[in-house]
């Protein structure tokens, strides 16, 4: 395997580390609006730490190894328009779903201050928290935004 | 994928984007009811998370497995159909892809006794069965990705 070989390779590791922890994501998100007790949202604490890690690698992977094939591939440049697109959609996927993160951390601090409190029922702000619009549209579009990348990356419109 | 679409016929895009998008999910999905198998196992609410475990797999990794499984015969088909020989990264492909149905065939089994059954152990078999199959999808997006041989 050349160095390009492993570049591509890392770059789409860093690609499904992204994706498969938007994915958790998504999936912990879906969950958690039909939960209102602060011991159900932290028995998924586990799978949100892990995917905020693997969220991270695929962020800086996808981006750090993906600008530099562009570098390094005679085919293609950073300043094509299909790596440019890719570029702004992996910042705009990347803010909201970091926002999502801010807002839903909140949750799991209320959850574990609830716990420390001795409160194991429903609490009305817990749920509030879990459902909010905000976190769900931010996380959806970021969602969006990742497809999109996938679609650009695969079809690179004018390339 | 990056040096392959520079010769890529556009006719191959849709069963790459099947492939690819179906792998990125099943991954996903695989290491959500991994963790939650893994941490049903000790938590107080155990059994509410091998459900969420259990649906994870069937709801979300399943599909996305057939998905994934779909898009590679296709592009396969496509790309290798008259070839009488394959390379060593669709040979792995092939593997990972087929010991992983197995696999995530027994870990929906014992996920699904798991809840019918309140079994911690068979919860922690369907942990560790599914982060088995996800090191192994790995193995093969990086051989998909570097094509060694």
């Amino acid at each position: 395997m050349s160095l390009d070989d492993w570049i591509i390779a890392l770059h789409l590791l860093s690609a499904f580390a992204l994706v498969g922890a938007v994915t958790v994501f998504s999936i912990i998100l879906v969950v958690l609006r039909r939960v209102d007790t602060p011991g159900r949202v932290l028995a998924l604490a586990p799978a949100a730490l892990i995917a905020n890690v693997t969220v991270l690698v695929g962020v800086l992977g996808t981006f750090g190894f993906g600008v530099w094939l562009a570098i390094s591939l005679d085919e293609y440049g950073v300043w094509d328009g299909w790596v440019l697109a890719a570029i702004v959609l992996w910042a705009v996927g990347s803010e909201l779903g970091r926002r999502t993160g801010v807002i839903m951390a909140g949750s799991f601090e209320r959850a574990e201050q609830l716990v420390g409190q001795g409160h194991e029922g429903p609490d009305a702000a817990l749920a509030d928290g879990l459902r909010s619009r905000h976190a769900h549209v931010f996380h959806w579009v970021s969602t969006a935004a990742m497809a999109l990348i996938i679609l650009d990356m695969i079809w690179k419109p004018g390339a | 994928m990056s040096v392959l679409a520079a010769t890529r016929p556009d006719s191959w895009n849709f069963p790459l984007l099947l492939h690819v998008a179906g792998a990125m999910v099943l991954v996903g999905a695989a290491a959500t009811g991994s963790i939650c198998s893994l941490a049903g196992s000790r938590d107080a609410d155990a059994a509410w998370l091998r459900r969420v475990a259990f649906y994870s797999f069937l709801l979300v990794a399943l599909p996305a497995y057939l998905v994934m499984r779909i898009g590679a015969e296709w592009l396969y088909s496509k790309e290798f159909g008259e070839t009488a020989s394959d390379p060593t990264w669709i040979d792995v492909g092939y593997l990972t892809a087929d010991l992983g149905a197995l696999i995530l065939l027994l870990t929906l089994v014992a996920s699904g006794l798991a809840v019918r059954r309140g079994s911690r152990g068979l919860t922690r078999v369907a942990g560790v069965l599914s982060a088995v199959a996800v090191v192994g999808w790995l193995v093969a997006v990086w051989a998909m990705g570097g094509k060694p041989g």
